[in-house]
């Protein structure tokens, strides 16, 4: 072992104690318990919902007061299923990270915490499955 | 303190008082009208609200699903005046959202740090979702 660092003392020298253990450190998953996958997955779809946003408006443009048949005659076009389909998955996956953030910043008991956490991500699913069942009765 | 984690939340004040720290919203410590506030809250203010925009977007897709008395009931409501004031909101908040949006990504990128370039770029954002939401409805109405 070294005991000079830059003609220091060991025990004079400038340091960090790190008070985080060996295995935590070997996870590098941090107090997030799921290291930047929620960071990426955020940004990710949000790069997604550039161009499907900007196709569900110009979509809405196309569908205003529309009758169910056009709806369904819309929907039965491959690609606006397909892209419809796209904009559900993006879409409530962002909203689910995103809403996931507030709830932990403004929610500060643990189990209130947990329980709205709990609450969003069911209603989420639901939602997202609705719409996609949704899209693929029109569509088929 | 019974956690450990909790050594983390408390600190000295100026007067070398120890404070616990304030958890956010830290809304005493910001001036929410600064550009750097007021675009940073406005995106979380109008992610929520498109959170509960998905609700009438489901809703939109479940009725067209369900049959054409549904559908027509979900389509009154939105061409309701109460409806447009809704969509008019929600299409705001989705420009808003995907304009301060694409400026978030620059800034992961490492872009637009600098304070005037920062500045520029929140107004290029209002200016953007504002004629954004304006040119929308004026098609949107014309081709009703």
């Amino acid at each position: 072992m070294v005991n000079k660092v830059n003609g220091l003392n060991r025990d004079d020298a400038p340091s960090v104690h790190i008070m985080r253990s060996e295995l935590g450190r070997a996870r590098g998953l941090g107090a997030a318990k799921s290291g930047s996958h929620h960071w990426w997955a955020q940004r990710v779809t949000a790069m997604a919902l550039l161009p499907l946003s900007l196709y569900f408006v110009v979509s809405i443009l196309m569908l205003s007061g529309t009758s169910q048949p056009q709806m369904a005659a819309f929907m039965a076009a491959p690609w606006n299923a397909v892209l419809y389909l796209c904009l559900t998955a993006a879409l409530f996956y962002h909203l689910s990270l995103g809403l996931q953030v507030v709830i932990e910043d403004y929610v500060h008991g643990e189990t209130a915490r947990i329980a709205s956490l709990l609450v969003l991500k069911g209603g989420i699913v639901l939602c997202a499955l609705a719409c996609a069942l949704s899209v693929l009765k029109l569509a088929l | 303190m019974k956690d450990v984690r909790e050594a983390l939340m408390v600190g000295r004040n100026t007067q070398g008082v120890m404070v616990r720290r304030p958890l956010s919203p830290h809304l005493q410590s910001y001036n929410m009208l600064r550009m750097s506030s007021l675009t940073s809250i406005l995106h979380r203010i109008t992610g929520v609200a498109l959170g509960l925009g998905t609700l009438l977007f489901t809703a939109w897709l479940v009725s067209a699903a369900s049959g054409e008395g549904a559908f027509s009931v979900v389509q009154a409501f939105l061409g309701s005046w109460i409806g447009l004031v809704i969509l008019i909101g929600f299409t705001f908040a989705l420009f808003y959202h995907f304009c301060n949006g694409i400026r978030h990504l620059a800034w992961d990128a490492g872009k637009g740090f600098e304070l005037p370039v920062m500045y520029r770029s929140g107004t290029l954002v209002f200016a953007g979702s504002v004629c954004l939401t304006v040119a929308f409805w004026v098609i949107g109405l014309l081709i009703w």
